[in-house]
């Protein structure tokens, strides 16, 4: 039992700093002026800015504990941690204009925001399955609040609805097959005493229904079909400035959150998980890439995308090796930043009174800016995973991990299904460079937009030439190199 | 003297009527709510009924945060039911069909 005067709390001090950053913010945001929230937008990205450099200074290759052994701090969480600081702020630099042009340019956005983020550190950081299901809650109430951010939108409105309905349906069965798995090990809620109990368990009825259970409730916030359903609803009927959130930040928290239950808790039950996770991969491959074929709404159509990359993802996760869990986290990284781009490129066309949601809103977006255009081509480009584009070298390493457990047949099918998906992505591609624009005026002139958008262009097109150094941040997570 | 398997299997019926709760209901948003609701004391009973046989006390403490999170997780459903009725005028569940496909 840890007792008060001997708690580190050092490890935990990113999660302390941004909660009272995330208190203060909430307190002096009423006396702010009624319009424009500058000051919140400004100490929410001087919170992230310190969270950096906290836990840039922290970083090192030992593992780091607090709270007992319930909170650890490794290379994975390290990584993972600086990643969702800096998609954060590139959602918040980017959604600035998107906001205040609709005037939903309120405090509460930034609130709920930070505080999504202190629930997917602690998610992150967990290593106890208390932890794992408070983080997790933190962060899904916020999302479910940022969803039904637009008071007097119908449809935001019945998009938050189906997110928490299917989200609380989700962390129910988790929380159901946790009390499994607690009884079955006799009593362990700490994922080092799980693993440790677990490997001397026979495999057990309660066992394999704790592990098909707790599989469930942790692929749903990543997306992952069959468990896919709310995902294209709630993409489509949330703003698109938290469309943009809810698919960056939570999907590394989502990896982190299988990686610390499947593979630190349950990992000798990897022969009970493994075949599931193969089913929802077939699945989503084939749902994510050939249901966006029939798609005539881009951000549908990027969600359906979503959906087949998790798909990639949790083909690392399924290889279980090393290799596997850290092509995963590459694929992740790699995800977010044409995720980024990609629902970017909705803020970029949409104007005040109009959601630029349609594929016909692309046409002919090089006659009205041949810069972003370009940035589309690589974006689409990478998605769709070209040779020496970033998305390229993700999709490679996970494969490669498939392939280095024998399962051939999987890695075929991955590569046709993402052949199939190419066309969706070289269509869209099609309709930017060589149809007639509908509305040929200038695209959003936001240079916050513009600026984020060319920088994650950027990243696909110079990390897809070196692809080495956000792999070898990958693999560092998993004690490579 | 109650037995370990009865409280399981009293967890897993009041678990099951929940889930069927959730995808039966076709009528109204607030049952689903309370489905959930009969969910997370399902979940609670399980570790209740562990606890209290494997003489762990942790599972105990587990019960109270979700007790907790499941209010928190009311407020936000009823919150969300609140907007969604004023944008709509109805609660009834077939018709959140304005998104499909």
């Amino acid at each position: 039992m840890p007792n008060l005067t001997s708690l580190n709390l050092m490890p935990v001090l990113p999660e302390i700093i941004l909660a009272g950053m995330a208190c203060l913010i909430l307190l002096i945001d009423p006396f702010m002026p009624r319009h424009g929230r500058n000051v919140s937008y400004a100490l929410s990205l001087l919170t992230l800015v310190a969270l950096f450099i906290v836990t840039l200074m922290q970083m090192s290759p030992t593992v780091r504990m607090s709270f007992g052994g319930m909170v650890v701090n490794d290379h994975m969480s390290d990584i993972m941690k600086l990643a969702s600081y800096i998609s954060l702020a590139a959602v918040l630099i980017m959604s600035r204009g998107y906001l205040r042009d609709r005037g939903m340019d309120k405090g509460e956005y930034y609130m709920l925001a930070l505080f999504g983020l202190l629930g997917m550190m602690i998610l992150i950081s967990a290593n106890h399955l208390l932890l794992i299901y408070l983080g997790l809650e933190l962060m899904s109430l916020s999302m479910y609040a940022l969803t039904a951010f637009k008071r007097d939108d119908g449809r935001a409105s019945e998009a938050a609805m189906k997110y928490f309905v299917l989200g609380a349906l989700a962390s129910g069965l988790l929380l159901y097959g946790m009390s499994l798995l607690y009884g079955v090990t006799g009593g362990q809620l700490m994922l080092t005493d799980i693993a440790n109990a677990l490997s001397h368990d026979s495999g057990s009825m309660a066992l394999k229904a704790a592990v098909v259970l707790i599989v469930v409730g942790s692929i749903f916030k990543l997306g992952v079909a069959p468990f896919h359903m709310w995902l294209p609803d709630v993409y489509e009927g949330a703003p698109t400035a938290v469309t943009l959130y809810l698919s960056t930040a939570p999907k590394v928290a989502a990896l982190a959150m299988v990686i610390r239950l499947l593979v630190d808790g349950m990992g000798n039950a990897f022969a009970d998980w493994q075949p599931v996770l193969i089913v929802a991969v077939v699945l989503s491959l084939a749902i994510g890439n050939i249901v966006a074929i029939a798609q005539t709404s881009f951000k549908r159509m990027l969600t359906y995308s979503t959906i087949s990359h998790v798909g990639f993802v949790m083909l690392g996760i399924l290889a279980g090796t090393d290799v596997g869990y850290s092509a995963a986290l590459f694929y992740t990284l790699a995800y977010i930043v044409m995720t980024t781009g990609g629902f970017g490129m909705i803020l970029l066309l949409a104007k005040q009174g109009y959601e630029a949601e349609s594929l016909d809103d692309l046409r002919g977006l090089n006659d009205r800016s041949p810069v972003m255009a370009f940035v589309f081509l690589l974006l689409m480009f990478s998605m769709a995973g070209i040779p020496f584009t970033l998305g390229f070298w993700a999709k490679l390493a996970v494969l490669q991990a498939v392939v280095g457990i024998g399962l051939w047949w999987l890695a075929v099918y991955a590569v046709i299904m993402s052949v199939i998906g190419a066309f969706y992505y070289l269509r869209a591609v099609k309709f930017a460079y060589f149809d007639a624009p509908t509305d040929p005026s200038p695209v959003n002139p936001d240079w916050n937009v513009r600026g984020v958008l060319a920088l994650s262009g950027l990243l696909v097109l110079v990390l897809g030439i070196f692809p080495g150094v956000l792999v070898g941040f990958a693999s560092r997570a998993f004690g490579g190199f | 003297m109650i037995s370990l398997s009865q409280f399981l299997v009293f967890g897993a019926i009041l678990f099951s009527i929940s889930v069927a709760g959730i995808f039966l209901n076709r009528k109204n948003i607030l049952v689903l709510l309370m489905a959930i609701e009969l969910m997370l004391l399902a979940v609670n009973v399980n570790f209740i009924a562990f606890s209290h046989f494997l003489g762990d006390i942790n599972g105990q403490v587990f019960v109270f945060f979700v007790l907790t999170v499941a209010a928190a997780e009311a407020a936000i459903g009823l919150a969300i039911l609140v907007t969604l009725f004023r944008n709509r005028r109805t609660i009834n569940v077939e018709d959140l069909t304005e998104m499909k496909g």
